[in-house]
Order: C-alpha cells, then sequence, then structure tokens
C-alpha cells in the first residue's frame, strides 16, 4: 500500500468516525458544525500566533478580524466558482477576470465627476449592482461561444478573456475616454478612485437603533483598548460575513431546486440531461451569468473596501487562490466552499507572514541576499534567515504543492461531490440489517 | 422541402455561422485598409516589414515552444499549465550554464552560479553575445535542453505517472500546481527580480537583405536553430518508428496499447523532446529580449495555448503554424493598435478562431 493510499484511507476513516458520531444530526446541521469548527480552529491558532508574538487584545482582535475578512472575500469566490464547476461542470479559470469587470465597472459607476479619471458620480448601491451586471453581460459575452467548446478548451478561453480584460484595464489608451460626451476612464496602470465599499459602516450607524448599538460598542471597545478603527473594520468584516450567509442560503436554494437538478444533471451527462428534453445550453448561460455577477460581486466586496484598485489585483493567479480553496473544501459542496476559504484564508494566506513574524521575533538571523551565501555559510540558522526572507515564495510554492498532494491524494477535498438525494425519502437510509444481501453483506455507505 | 433540407439550412444560418461570417469581413476589411495605408504611405514600408520580421522571430519561438504542448496533451491527454514554467526552467539553466563556461576568470563564482542574483557579473564585462561567447551560448542551448529534460522527466515520475488514469481535468489542475512549485522554487534560488543577461547583440549588416539593411544576429540564432529543430521534429515524426508509435497514440490510445505500442516508453519520448523544445525556446527568448525573470514562461503560456488552439490540438503542424499566427498577430496589430494592447489581439484571434472553427486550423484529425 502507497503512502497516498494510506493518507488518503486515515482521511477517509477520520471522516467516517465524524459521521458516526453525527449520525443523528441532519446534513446542514453537520455541515454547520463543519463551518464553525475550521473557523474556530483557525481562531484559537491565530490566537496562539498573536500570543507568541506578545501582542494586545487590540492586535489579537485585530489579526482575527483580517483572518475573518480574507475567509468571507475567499468563501464567497469559492462558493461562485462552485457553481460554475462543482454543480455545473463548468471549468471556469478567469476568475480574476470576472472580478476585474465588476470592481471596474462600480469604480466607474461611483468615482467622483470631477475625479481623476473621472466617473459617473452615482451612489454606491448603484454601482454595486451596475457591477454585478456588468460581470454578468461580459459573462454572457464569454459564454455564447465558449461554452460549445470541450472543457479544456473552454478553461483556456476563459483564462485568455480574463487576461484581455487585465491587459485592457491596465492599457494606456483605455486610461481616459470619452463616451457620449462623458468623460470616463480606468485610470490605466496608476489605478482608479471611487467610493469605498465600506462607506456603508458609517452610514448603518448613523442609523437610529444601530447608532446607540454602535456608540455602546466603541464604549465597550474603549474600555477593553480596542481601537475604534478596528471596531469599523470589523463590523465590515460582519457584512462580509452576512453577504455569505445570504449567499450560501441562495445557492443552497438553487442546489435543491429543479434549476439545481438539471445543473447537476449537466454536471453528470449533458448528453442525457438534453435527450430528457432539458435546455441544458440555456440553462449553462444562465448559471454561467450568475456565477459571473457572484465573482464580481466578490470582487466589489474586497477590493470595493480600500477604495482604489488597479489591475494588479487581478493577476491570474488570483484565478488559482480560489481554485485551491474549492478544492480544499471540495467541489460540489456549498459548505465545502465555506471551509476551503476558511482553510485557504488562514492556512496559506495569512498564516505564513505570522511565521515570519515569530521567527523574526525570536532569532534574530539576518537574512542573506543569496541563496549562495546562505549555502556557503554552512549554517542552518543562515539558511532559515534566507527562508524566512523568501517566504513569499514559499508561499507560493506551498499553494503548488497543496493543489498537487489534493489532486494526488484527496481530489473530492474535505466535503466534496456528495450524492444529492433525488427521491423523497431517503432511500440510501436502509435499515443496518444486510447481512444476508446480495453483495455480500458489505455495509452500505452512505457516501 | 424535406426536413433535412431545412435542417440544413437552419444550420449554415446559426448564430455562430453568422458570427464567423462577420469576422471574415472584419479581416478582408482589416487587409483592405493594411493595403490602403501602404499605398497612401500612411505606413512606411520598412515599418511594416521590421512588424513582420519580429512577428515571425516571436511565432517561431512561440511555436517551438507549442510543439511540446500540443505533444502532451494529444499523447497525455491534458492541458498542461506546467509548460511556461518549463520554459522559464530552460531559460534559467540555460543561461546559469552560459555564465558559467563564459564568465571563467571574469566574474566571481557566485553571480555567476545565480545567474547575477546579486548583480555582479555585469553581461557588458561578460561580453556575452553570439560572436565573442559562442561556446558559451552553445554549451547554454544545450544544458537547456538536457535540464528542462530531467526536470519535465522527475515531475512526470513523481506525480503524472500516479494519474495516468485520471481525467483531463485532474490532470490540468495538477498541473497548475506543478506550474506554481516550480515557478516560485525558480524565483527562490535566483531571487524574483528582472535582469539583463545578454550584451548587446553583433549585428549583420548586407544589402541583399530585401525587408531591412541589418540582421539582429541574436534573432538569426534564434529563427534558425527554431526551424532546424522544426525540421528535426517532422523527419523524426513521419519517418522513425518511435514517431510512428507518437502518431499512433496520440490518435488512438487504445489501439496502440493492443497492438504493442510500449506506451510508457512512448511517454517518456514525448516528456523529453517537448520539455528538450520548451526548454530551448525559452533560452532563445532570453538570447531575444537580453532580460530573464522567474515569470517569463508563465506569461508566453497563454500565447501558447493560443497557438496550440489555433493551429488545433494534437497537429504538431497545427501548432506551428499557430505560432507564426499569433506571433504575426501581436505584432502586424500594431498598425492599428497601441503596443499594450497587442496580446488582447492575439488572445482576441484565438477566441475568434474558436467561434469559427472549434477544432482549429488544422483539427480534426488528433494525428501529429
Amino acid at each position: 500500500m502507497s503512502a497516498s493510499d494510506r493518507i488518503g484511507g486515515r482521511i477517509s476513516d477520520a471522516r467516517r468516525a465524524v459521521e458516526e458520531r453525527t449520525e443523528g444530526f441532519s446534513r446542514w446541521q453537520v455541515d454547520l458544525l463543519l463551518v464553525f469548527g475550521f473557523l474556530l480552529a483557525s481562531y484559537v491558532l491565530f490566537v496562539l500566533f498573536g500570543l507568541a508574538l506578545g501582542l494586545s487584545l487590540n492586535g489579537i482582535v485585530s489579526t482575527l478580524r483580517r483572518v475573518t475578512y480574507f475567509a468571507a472575500v475567499y468563501a464567497i469566490l469559492t462558493l461562485a466558482l462552485n457553481l460554475h464547476w462543482g454543480y455545473t461542470g463548468l471549468f471556469n479559470i478567469g476568475v480574476a477576470g470576472f472580478m476585474a469587470v465588476g470592481v471596474y465597472a462600480m469604480a466607474i459607476l461611483t468615482a467622483p465627476v470631477d475625479g481623476s479619471p473621472a466617473g459617473l458620480g452615482l451612489p454606491l448601491p448603484v454601482g454595486i449592482v451596475g457591477g454585478m451586471a456588468a460581470a454578468a453581460l461580459v459573462g454572457l459575452v464569454a459564454a455564447l461561444p465558449a461554452l460549445r467548446l470541450r472543457a479544456d478548451y473552454f478553461a483556456i478561453v476563459t483564462l485568455g478573456l480574463s487576461e484581455i480584460i487585465r491587459l485592457s484595464v491596465l492599457s494606456g489608451s483605455l486610461r481616459e475616454f470619452e463616451v457620449a460626451g462623458l468623460e470616463l476612464g480606468t485610470g490605466g496602470g496608476s489605478g482608479i478612485s471611487f467610493t469605498a465599499t465600506n462607506s456603508v459602516i458609517p452610514w448603518l450607524l448613523d442609523l437610529p437603533v444601530l447608532s446607540a448599538l454602535g456608540d455602546a460598542l466603541f464604549a465597550v471597545g474603549a474600555a477593553v483598548g480596542i481601537q475604534s478603527s478596528v471596531i469599523q473594520s470589523a463590523l465590515y468584516t460582519l457584512v462580509l460575513l452576512a453577504c455569505v450567509i445570504a449567499l450560501y442560503v441562495l445557492l443552497a436554494r438553487i442546489a435543491y431546486s429543479p434549476f439545481g437538478r438539471v445543473l447537476k444533471a449537466i454536471r453528470e451527462d449533458e448528453l442525457a440531461a438534453r435527450s430528457l428534453g432539458k435546455h441544458t445550453k440555456t440553462t449553462k448561460i444562465t448559471v454561467f451569468m450568475l456565477g459571473c455577477a457572484l465573482m464580481g460581486l466578490g470582487g466589489i466586496l474586497w477590493q470595493g473596501g480600500r477604495g482604489f484598485v488597479t489591475p494588479d489585483s487581478f493577476l491570474p493567479i488570483l484565478t488559482f487562490y480560489v481554485f485551491v480553496a474549492l478544492i480544499i473544501g471540495g467541489a460540489g459542496s456549498n459548505a465545502g466552499s465555506i471551509v476551503g476559504g476558511i482553510v485557504f484564508a488562514a492556512a496559506l494566506w495569512e498564516g505564513p507572514p505570522f511565521v515570519r513574524r515569530i521567527v523574526d521575533a525570536n532569532l534574530s538571523v539576518r537574512s542573506p541576499p543569496t541563496i549562495y551565501d546562505a549555502v556557503v555559510a554552512a549554517d542552518p540558522l543562515a539558511l532559515l534567515g534566507y527562508a524566512v526572507g523568501n517566504l513569499d515564495q514559499i508561499r507560493f510554492m506551498l499553494v503548488g504543492v497543496v493543489l498537487i498532494l489534493l489532486m494526488l491524494w484527496r481530489p473530492d477535498g474535505v466535503l466534496g461531490h456528495r450524492k444529492e438525494i433525488a427521491a423523497a425519502t431517503d432511500l440510501s437510509r436502509r435499515p443496518r440489517t444486510t447481512a444476508t444481501a446480495a453483495d455480500g453483506g458489505r455495509e452500505e455507505s452512505d457516501e | 422541402m424535406s426536413i433535412v433540407d431545412s435542417r440544413r439550412l437552419g444550420a449554415t444560418l446559426s448564430p455562430e455561422r453568422l458570427f464567423g461570417g462577420l469576422l471574415l469581413l472584419v479581416f478582408v476589411a482589416l487587409f483592405v485598409d493594411l493595403l490602403r495605408r501602404l499605398v497612401v504611405g500612411e505606413l512606411a514600408i520598412g515599418t511594416f516589414t521590421t512588424f513582420l520580421w519580429n512577428g515571425i522571430v516571436d511565432g517561431l519561438i512561440i511555436g517551438l515552444a507549442a510543439i511540446g504542448l500540443s505533444m502532451t496533451y494529444s499523447i497525455l491527454r491534458f492541458a498542461n499549465f506546467s509548460h511556461g514554467d518549463l520554459v522559464t526552467t530552460g531559460a534559467f539553466s540555460g543561461w546559469t550554464a552560459a555564465y558559467l563556461v563564459g564568465g571563467v576568470g571574469i566574474a566571481e563564482l557566485s553571480s555567476r552560479l545565480l545567474l547575477r542574483a546579486d548583480g555582479g557579473a555585469a553581461p557588458g564585462d561578460m561580453n556575452m553575445q553570439i560572436l565573442a561567447e559562442p561556446i558559451a551560448i552553445v554549451v547554454g542551448l544545450l544544458t537547456a535542453a538536457v535540464v528542462t529534460v530531467l526536470v519535465a522527466l522527475s515531475i512526470d515520475k513523481l506525480i503524472y505517472r500516479r494519474m495516468r488514469q485520471a481525467g483531463g481535468i485532474a490532470l490540468l489542475i495538477a498541473s497548475v500546481g506543478v506550474a506554481l512549485a516550480l515557478r516560485y522554487l525558480i524565483a527562490f534560488v535566483y531571487t524574483s527580480s528582472t535582469r539583463g543577461v545578454t550584451a548587446t547583440a553583433p549585428q549583420y549588416e548586407a544589402s541583399w537583405i530585401v525587408w531591412t539593411d541589418s540582421v539582429n544576429l541574436h534573432q538569426a540564432t534564434m529563427v534558425l536553430s527554431a526551424l532546424a529543430l522544426m525540421l528535426g521534429v517532422h523527419l523524426m515524426l513521419q519517418y522513425t518508428k518511435l514517431g510512428t508509435a507518437m502518431r499512433a497514440m496520440a490518435d488512438n490510445r487504445d489501439l496502440a496499447l493492443i497492438t504493442g505500442i510500449p506506451t510508457e516508453r512512448v511517454v517518456w519520448a514525448t516528456w523529453v523532446i517537448g520539455a528538450g523544445l520548451a526548454g530551448v525556446a525559452g533560452y532563445l527568448v532570453v538570447l531575444d529580449r537580453g532580460v530573464i525573470t522567474y515569470n517569463l514562461g508563465w506569461f508566453l503560456l497563454l500565447l501558447i495555448f493560443a497557438a496550440v488552439i489555433l493551429g488545433g490540438i494534437g497537429s504538431i503542424y497545427g501548432a506551428i503554424v499557430g505560432g507564426l499566427v499569433i506571433g504575426l498577430a501581436t505584432n502586424v496589430s500594431l498598425v492599428w493598435i497601441p503596443s499594450d494592447l497587442n496580446e488582447v489581439a492575439a488572445f482576441g484571434l484565438m477566441i475568434a478562431v474558436l467561434i469559427f472553427r472549434p477544432q482549429g486550423l488544422f483539427g480534426g484529425v488528433e494525428t501529429a
């Protein structure tokens, strides 16, 4: 038995143990437990990191806020990608491009009229809806030709499209242009400023009941030493979490609707679905547009908080981060997508910089300028110093290695590709006395 | 009118066909506009021939790298996203070897070994150009091929071999992981800074060259090496037993298996040829551009994919022609659009061709 089988087997054993212990719960309860379990585990990890670094309460709260923020934005993007790939089998690797369309459309709609580059100066809600609509529209334009192609061709076309979008917004020729007498622009490489999405927090805090709650919160924060800026960002993160929950509910509703069953049918066997009279083409276009709009929303919530965006935020590698998150969680599961977002944000995104800070604080090693100097020094500490100094590269390598190991050992992720129950009664739950069954009495598994 | 006839009429008038027709009209209009500009003198003939020449130079390199991608696509049946980083591997390993050989007694070992990661060994001091250091540059070329092949074979042994039975998409995702790991391993060792590694290319001046009066000798080396290697691949595929086996396996894997073709050996040969060409292409790109950076191959990868798809996946000749089309599209499009949008034109062309002819220009038969 190879090492891969052994590890795969061990993961299955652990999973089976968890399933046995959660026998009495329904699936969504188990999912909820898993999501909160992973969130709690990452919080514990970062509290330990914070204590190891000797951070104040303010610092620890700020760290947890950051982790939650990235977990939330990755969860939103992963949920959207799961709709494409996990449910419908559309291998879209242009996530970064659709995010860029959403953010840039919102930026152009909400940027001040006298800004540089100028925008339309519209209110934020119009910008957000407009950004999502623009992403959906670009999704439609992409879907019409691309959906006729084989899966791998489709992948490359979507990647090509996302690069077309990034290079276009980067281009100097679209920096400023005029449409029907209106001065507009993308700002080219120097980016564009617009109404920040986290300006909803001051607006919310001005509402009658919420303002009193906010004042109380700030007072408590001041009493225990948490800065009001940290609380403000934490409130915006709460808004993101609300979006994740809303999106989860929406996608779960879709997954169990007749429309969702068509999606799964397309994933499993498109020809069969078509021969049963389903309009697979319209379904695919609709779901593709919906997913793209959600990717646009993810981009808006992520980049929008800064009130400023450049094309560099949409490099193709971003798409692969979302893919890693999806594969960790398991394609085809909405709860898995959220778990994947949490694990990616905590372990692969926010974790490594903390390791660097802890090493920096505890070991006084100077990072040698090149790996040659580190090796020639024949000092393990010098090598460690070089590794820590180049932690960004190691982090990217780690993402790649995790992707490879997942594909080798656990392509279904933590919660991937679960069988969906289509019958009115749960046929998979048979009485466990199957000793005389024709299959030799092998125990039925729920998966 | 019978049902079949009306259906056929419906098929010919489908939106895709309509779109394809429109696209063809756009190309004709662009061509007419090009002629007009040349006749009116809005575009100097010299500028246009320079665009064409640069297009051919870029196209041959893209085509050279695309051969390997097309081969792995048709024989191993997956879109290998780590192919671009094999190109980078060739560039770094080859130039390291060239610096090790060419810089003896001139620069310090540390600067040569890490290809100027510490900023030492300036290319001017090394005089790294084809006439001054021919041996170093040829040694670099060979090393690029050998090291890239070794890297590709070890990756296959470690990862892809365990996934032979997995689907194309699973392999594609694994190859993305390989691409990330390989690219940032290179960045970790060689640092992520972009640096110049070649000295100014010598020029060959002659009046008999039609399109210009002087040729950049680094570009000429590149064109000649690429053409020679392409010819070699052609001869290998058509006239050797291995070539026949490869074509058979690309065409029908199961049939190849039952007729006793040693498929693992064909896979091995695919990696050797494909990775070798990718490594050489990376080395030659740096010879032409003069600068090296760790994401060189990644940014070339989409153009390489565009070439493979344009030519039709699985067709070696399609990959070469696709490479030339992409190279020419990125350069000739400069007649109409600003230079920071030329890659947009290439990707746009790829998507357009897929709409018009989803199987690619040479597609239909998935035989090398």
